[in-house]
C-alpha cells in the first residue's frame, strides 16, 4: 500500500514540476525574444530566424530612441501621467477607504453602496466624455488623472483591510487625545504598509499602461508611451495597416528597444512587492 | 452626545469627501447623461436643447444587421473565455500549491506574474513581431521546418484563439493568486489525516484542494458573469484590423466607433446603455442563482 502510494506520488511530482517549468518557459520566451532582438543588428534579425541569444551586439536601437524627440516626449508624458496619477489615486483611495472602515459612522452603508454600485453599472464612454468636455478638461492630463482617480474595487478591498485593524488601537489613540488624522497617519498607515504598497503598485501599473483614456482625452503631443508604441508596432506594420507605405519606418532593434523600455520599469518594481500580494491582500476582494 | 459624534465624525467625512466627489462627478453625473440615449443629441443644442426621440436608437440597434454580428462575436468570445481561460489560473494555483521548495516557488511566481504587468499594446506588438509574415521569428521557424507561414493577425479564423491565448499568457499566473490564498487557508491537519488514511497526492488534490476552492470559484464565476459585455476594450481594439472585423467587432468597440469616430453620441450611448443593462441583469441573476444553490453569493 505504502509503496504504491509513493510511486503515484513520484509521478505526481514529475507532472507538477514538468508543467510548472513548461508554463514558465512559455511566459518567458516572448520577453527573452524581444530582449535578444533589441540588441541585434538588422542583418542578423532578417537572416537568422528565431533565436534567443544574439551573436551580434549593438545598442543602435536604444541610442536611436534616446535621440528620437517623439519617443522622449512620450516617455516624459508617461512619467508625468504615472507619478501624479498614482499620488492622486493612493491619496484619495486611502482616505476614502479609511473613512468607510469606521463602523460607527452614520451613512456608512449608503456611502459604501454609492461606491459599490459603480462596479455594476456605468454611464458609458460618451456620457463620461461629455462630462470631461463640460469641465474643460479635454487636452489636459487632468482628464486622465481625474477620470480614474479612485478604483471602486481597490477602495472596497482596502476598506476591508482597514476594518481588520483592531478597534482597541483606535480607542487607545482616542484616549490619548489624538484625532482621526493623526490616528490615520501615525498608526494606521504604517500598520497597513503592505496593503498600501500593493495598491500603489496596482495603480502605477494601470497608469503606466494607460492607453484608452489617452487616445480619448489627450492631444497629440501629450500622448504617453503606450500610444507611441502602438504607432511604432501596429500602425507601422505594412501587412496590418492599410497605410500607403510598404516598409517599416523603424528598424527591428528600435522597435524591440521601445518595447523593452516600456515594459521594463514595472517588471523591475513588482518583484519587490511580490511577497505582499502573495500574503493575501487580495483575498478580501472576494468578499465584497 | 450628538455634539461629540459630529466632532469625531467631521474629519472622517472630510476624508471621504474627495473620493465621493470623484464618484459623483465622473460616475453618477454620466449616468444622468445616459438620457441622451433617448434624444437626437447635438453638441450645439446641448442636453437641454436636444429633441427627445424615445426608443428610436434602440429600434435602430435591434433592426440593424450589425446587432446579430455583435451578439455572436460577444457570445463566442465569452464562451472561449469561460471554457478555456477561466480554468487556467485555477490549474496554475493547484500546481504552485504542490511545490514545496520555497525559493523555486517564489522564482516561478515572479516569472508567471510578470506578464500581468505588460500592457496590451506590448503584448499585441510582440505577437505581431513574432508572426510577421516575412521576418517574424516564429514564421521563419515554421518556414524553416517546411510549414506554411501563419497569417496570424490578419486571417479572421485565428482571431478568437489569438485573443484567448494572449489572455491566458497575461492572466493565468496572476489570476492564480486568489486561489493560492484560499489554498493557504486549508488546515494542514486535513493533509496529515489523508496521508494516514493512505491517500496519495493525486487524491489529496481531488478531495482536499479542489473542494477548498469551491466558494472562490463560485464568487469569481458570478463576478465573471457580470462582465459578459466587458471583454476588455483595449485588447480587442488593438487586435482589430480591416480584415478581422467580422469576428472581432463587439459591443464595446462598436460603442467607441459609433461615438468617437462617427460622432453619433446618442446612438453610441444607447448601445452602451444596452450593454450596461445586460451586464447588470446578468450579475444580479447569477448572484441569486448562486445563493439559491446554497453558496454565499457576492452581495
Amino acid at each position: 500500500m505504502r509503496v504504491r502510494a509513493s510511486g503515484a506520488d513520484r509521478a505526481f511530482a514529475i507532472v507538477v514540476y514538468g508543467l510548472v517549468l513548461a508554463a514558465s518557459a512559455l511566459a518567458l520566451f516572448p520577453m527573452l525574444y524581444v530582449l535578444a532582438i533589441s540588441f541585434s543588428t538588422e542583418t542578423e534579425y532578417l537572416t537568422r530566424g528565431f533565436y534567443l541569444l544574439p551573436r551580434t551586439f549593438t545598442l543602435e536601437g536604444y541610442l536611436y530612441l534616446m535621440s528620437h524627440p517623439g519617443f522622449m516626449s512620450a516617455l516624459r508624458n508617461s512619467v508625468t501621467i504615472s507619478v501624479v496619477g498614482t499620488l492622486i489615486n493612493i491619496a484619495l483611495t486611502t482616505l476614502m477607504a479609511y473613512g468607510l472602515s469606521k463602523t460607527w459612522l452614520r451613512g456608512r452603508k449608503t456611502l459604501h453602496f454609492i461606491v459599490f454600485f459603480t462596479l455594476l453599472f456605468s454611464g458609458g464612454i460618451i456620457p463620461t466624455y461629455l462630462v470631461v468636455q463640460a469641465l474643460g478638461l479635454l487636452d489636459s492630463f487632468w482628464a486622465v488623472w481625474l477620470t480614474s482617480a479612485v478604483s471602486a474595487f481597490n477602495a472596497i478591498v482596502m476598506r476591508s483591510f482597514f476594518q481588520a485593524v483592531p478597534i482597541e488601537l483606535e480607542e487607545s489613540a482616542r484616549i490619548d487625545g489624538s484625532g482621526e488624522w493623526r490616528l490615520l497617519f501615525n498608526i494606521i498607515v504604517p500598520l497597513s504598509f503592505p496593503a498600501i504598497a500593493t495598491f500603489t503598485l496596482f495603480y502605477l501599473a494601470q497608469n503606466w499602461n494607460t492607453y484608452f483614456s489617452a487616445i480619448l482625452y489627450l492631444d497629440n503631443d501629450q500622448m504617453p508611451l503606450q500610444v507611441f508604441l502602438k504607432q511604432m508596432l501596429v500602425e507601422d506594420d505594412p501587412s496590418i495597416s492599410n497605410a500607403s507605405s510598404v516598409a517599416y519606418h523603424y528598424t527591428p532593434a528600435a522597435r524591440m528597444s521601445a518595447i523593452v523600455l516600456t515594459a521594463l520599469p514595472l517588471l523591475l518594481i513588482f518583484p519587490f512587492l511580490q511577497r505582499y500580494f502573495n500574503q493575501g491582500v487580495m483575498l478580501g476582494a472576494v468578499k465584497g | 452626545m450628538a455634539k461629540s459624534y459630529w466632532k469625531r465624525a467631521f474629519p472622517v467625512y472630510l476624508m471621504i469627501l474627495p473620493g465621493l466627489l470623484f464618484f459623483i462627478v465622473f460616475k453618477y453625473i454620466p449616468m444622468v447623461g445616459i438620457s441622451i440615449a433617448f434624444m437626437a443629441y447635438s453638441p450645439f443644442d446641448g442636453i437641454g436643447g436636444s429633441e427627445w426621440v424615445g426608443l428610436r436608437h434602440f429600434h435602430r440597434l435591434f433592426a440593424e444587421g450589425d446587432f446579430l454580428t455583435l451578439l455572436r462575436n460577444t457570445l463566442m468570445l465569452n464562451l472561449f473565455d469561460v471554457l478555456f481561460f477561466f480554468p487556467a489560473p485555477l490549474l496554475v494555483a493547484l500546481l504552485l500549491n504542490e511545490i514545496k521548495a520555497k525559493r523555486f516557488k517564489a522564482a516561478v511566481q515572479t516569472i508567471l506574474y510578470a506578464p500581468n504587468f505588460i500592457s496590451w499594446v506590448v503584448i499585441v506588438g510582440i505577437t505581431i513581431l513574432l508572426f510577421a509574415t516575412g521576418s517574424g521569428g516564429i514564421n521563419q521557424l515554421l518556414a524553416g521546418w517546411g510549414f506554411e507561414r501563419l497569417e496570424l493577425m490578419t486571417d479572421p479564423s485565428y482571431f478568437r484563439w489569438v485573443w484567448l491565448l494572449q489572455n491566458v499568457w497575461q492572466g493565468a499566473g496572476w489570476g492564480a493568486i486568489i486561489f493560492l490564498a484560499a489554498l493557504a487557508a486549508v488546515d494542514p491537519l486535513l493533509y496529515e489525516a489523508a496521508a494516514i488514511d493512505g491517500a496519495n497526492r493525486w487524491r489529496m488534490l481531488w478531495h482536499i484542494a479542489l473542494p477548498a476552492l469551491r466558494s472562490v470559484i463560485v464568487v469569481l464565476l458570478v463576478l465573471r458573469m457580470g462582465h459578459v459585455m466587458d471583454l476588455g476594450f483595449e485588447h480587442i481594439f488593438l487586435l482589430q484590423n480591416s480584415m478581422n472585423q467580422g469576428v472581432s467587432e463587439v459591443f464595446e468597440t462598436f460603442v467607441y466607433k459609433v461615438g468617437m469616430t462617427q460622432g453619433d453620441y446618442s446612438y453610441s450611448t444607447a448601445v452602451g446603455l444596452f450593454k450596461s443593462i445586460v451586464g447588470l441583469i446578468m450579475v444580479l441573476f447569477v448572484n441569486r442563482l448562486a445563493k439559491q444553490t446554497g453558496q454565499e453569493g457576492v452581495f
